[in-house]
């Protein structure tokens, strides 16, 4: 088991024909993804990577049986590539695409309630169920097969933390990037919700930042719903107010969202955080004897 | 980005929302002529892109030309919170029988743009939220209707039950549902919103952020925007493909993703350090762009040290320190650097840095030590 995806997820591309798609696709093909087509408008029947292309979403799913798709396209055009994706037909879709305005995310998501599909993103760098399948762009040699649920409002923070988690001897279930942006798709509370009923995970790492208040949530979601042990990270602890720190949703408002609120809601449900993330290995294995 | 408040204004007016009169001044001789020409009771309010203007003294209240003079002597030019003021909003006094807190941001929880209302209008509404909860009420509304007519009303029912305020009320409701999505908004308020002795609502100040991921489609709200020195800076790093922002510590950072980059900073801190700034290089790691960001780091002067922390990804370290070496090349570089890099060609990449003789150290934690010792 895992959580998301797997073996059995076959995927598709939209913007297949683009440049960081076509690239991307190369190296989740290489890493073992079942990637069975590509999107892209007016280029139906070419092949990138001999994965076939589609003029449509729809078209795509008919002819290949596809569960779920990635979206490479330019942020103008990303919530209109992902309204096709769950009006075509998959369960679900992974957004890439840096810079979508939120109030298409609004739009997006709202739709999305509407058909049951579940989305990651946008603005993150997918998922991995390690050995089993990579959706998004994360580099698939750091990762190891194992019992470690995570996710991440960051990218390069969470290579960081796969790297000492695999070289801990600590492999992964499966491991979420669910992106910088104010309003995304599947957030802390179903993911923790995911790996709490995941009979592989046995423990869970939670990489927060600085903005909004969905760690103090994940917080009280854990005390009220997780059993499974569960160690967190909150970056932007030195983050000043006002300033928006790359990511969209990583500001710090009218003195909310702040690393010291976040924490203080961690530790007082139990979830020990990291001072530093070279500290997350050791946490994990302290709590997993117990 | 933020605007101004009489640019907020100028949005409420255009799209019918009654606000006070005002002139926009940017000397003291204009505010004495503005005062002339109202005629009336003004207030003088400080025009800066930052809160608590009240409370530092940019808002003053002039009974006449004089009054309004003196007023705008000792407003422009002040500093609030670290911004000049180089403009007032002259405007004009109403009298004021109550005051009203009206505004809408972007809820992340309910996926939704918020809609917020409350009586404890004309205080800051931070200092509301934490003290009387209760006295904000919150109303999500659900993207596909929009701000339909019964929601509007029973929101204003919420703050009046006299129907003519009600009608007034829920007009201005629909109006500011309009502009945050027409103008793609992430914050719009209006504080206060309030009855006048004429029994008509008006506002008497604004207030709005927007999503600077959509201003690529709203040419006419990206004019307005009016960065300083430092937002200058960080507008200029992100042409260059970089997120950039200045801090006040002397250990310049330069690492690949906004959440590392953050991390990296609290580790420094974490061992008594100071950051200089937060930069992310982002996915690319072209020579050109480490230059850039070189270049960026060492146009602080409170630089003292550099500070690289990279993780390959698909970004490929050994790339980076291609990047890096082709840089050093290119510029005089007088002050320590120190660097880090793990993850995807690492050991190419260390090689590479190794034979310019620079520093390289394998953890995060004694990348942050190193640097701090540097400089001690």
């Amino acid at each position: 088991m895992s959580i998301l995806i797997n073996k059995n997820t076959k995927l598709i591309v939209q913007g297949i024909t683009g440049r960081d798609g076509g690239f991307h696709t190369g190296k989740m093909i290489a890493y073992g993804t079942n990637v069975v087509g590509g999107v892209s408008p007016g280029k139906g029947g070419q092949t990138v990577h001999d994965v076939p292309v589609f003029n449509t979403v729809e078209d795509a799913v008919r002819s290949t049986g596809a569960n779920t798709s990635i979206i490479f396209v330019p942020a103008p055009l990303a919530a209109d590539a992902i309204l096709e994706a769950a009006e075509g037909g998959v369960k679900l879709v992974v957004c890439i695409s840096e810079g979508v305005p939120t109030l298409d995310m609004i739009k997006v998501n709202s739709y999305l309630k509407k058909k049951d599909v579940k989305l990651i993103g946008a603005n993150c760098p997918g998922l991995i169920t390690p050995g089993e399948s990579m959706v998004g762009i994360l580099p698939g040699n750091i990762f190891s097969k194992g019992n470690i649920g995570l996710m991440s409002r960051s990218g390069t923070l969470t290579y960081l933390m796969v790297n000492q988690l695999t070289e801990a001897g600590l492999g992964q279930s499966t491991c979420v990037g669910i992106g910088g942006d104010p309003v995304a798709g599947l957030y802390y509370q179903e993911l923790l919700e995911m790996f709490e009923n995941d009979p592989e995970t046995e423990a869970i790492v939670l990489i927060g930042e600085i903005g909004g208040d969905a760690e103090e949530r994940a917080a009280q979601y854990i005390k009220e719903h997780v059993t499974k042990p569960v160690v967190a990270f909150i970056a932007g602890q030195t983050a000043p107010p006002g300033k928006r720190m790359g990511h969209a949703g990583a500001i710090i408002s009218s003195g909310s969202g702040t690393a010291t609120e976040k924490i203080a809601a961690f530790e007082a449900v139990g979830v020990p955080v990291a001072k530093l993330p070279a500290e997350i290995p050791q946490l994990l294995k302290k709590l997993m004897k117990k | 980005m933020k605007i101004h408040e009489y640019q907020a204004r100028q949005l409420f007016r255009e799209y019918g929302i009654p606000v006070t009169d005002g002139i926009l001044c940017h000397t003291v001789s204009d505010v004495e002529k503005a005062a002339r020409e109202m005629n009336r009771m003004v207030v003088v309010k400080a025009q800066v892109l930052t809160g608590g203007r009240g409370k530092a003294g940019g808002v003053k209240l002039a009974k006449t030309v004089n009054d309004a003079v003196s007023a705008a002597k000792q407003i422009l030019g002040m500093d609030i919170k670290g911004y000049t003021v180089e403009k007032v909003l002259v405007a004009d006094a109403v009298e004021i029988q109550k005051e009203y807190y009206v505004g809408m941001t972007i809820d992340r929880n309910t996926k939704s743009v918020l809609f917020m209302a409350s009586s404890e209008g004309g205080v800051e509404i931070e200092e509301v939220a934490k003290t009387n909860p209760e006295a904000i009420h919150k109303i999500p509304i659900d993207p596909d209707l929009g701000m339909s007519d019964f929601m509007a009303r029973k929101i204003a029912f919420k703050l009046f039950s006299d129907i003519n305020l009600v009608k007034q009320a829920a007009d201005i409701f629909k109006k500011l549902y309009k502009i945050c999505i027409n103008t793609d908004a992430s914050l719009v308020e209006i504080n206060p919103l309030v009855i006048t002795n004429e029994n008509k609502l008006m506002a008497i100040d604004g207030k709005m952020n927007f999503d600077d991921n959509a201003l690529y489609r709203q040419p006419e709200i990206a004019v307005m925007n009016e960065p300083d020195e430092d937002e200058k800076k960080e507008l200029k790093a992100k042409e260059s493909g970089l997120s950039y922002i200045r801090l006040d510590g002397n250990i310049g950072c330069m690492v690949n993703g906004a959440g590392l980059a953050m991390a990296t900073m609290d580790v420094i801190k974490h061992f008594g350090g100071s950051p200089a700034n937060f930069l992310d290089i982002g996915g690319s790691s072209s020579p050109k762009k480490v230059i850039a960001a070189m270049n960026l780091l060492l146009s602080d002067k409170n630089v003292k040290v550099i500070m690289i922390n990279i993780f390959g990804g698909i970004t490929r370290c050994d790339d980076v320190a291609r990047g890096l070496i082709t840089a050093l090349d290119e510029m005089k570089v007088d002050i320590p650097i120190v660097i880090r890099l793990s993850g995807t060609n690492a050991e190419e990449g260390l090689r590479i840095i190794k034979e310019k003789n620079l520093p390289t150290v394998k953890s995060l934690s004694d990348a942050a030590q190193y640097a701090i010792k540097a400089i001690s």
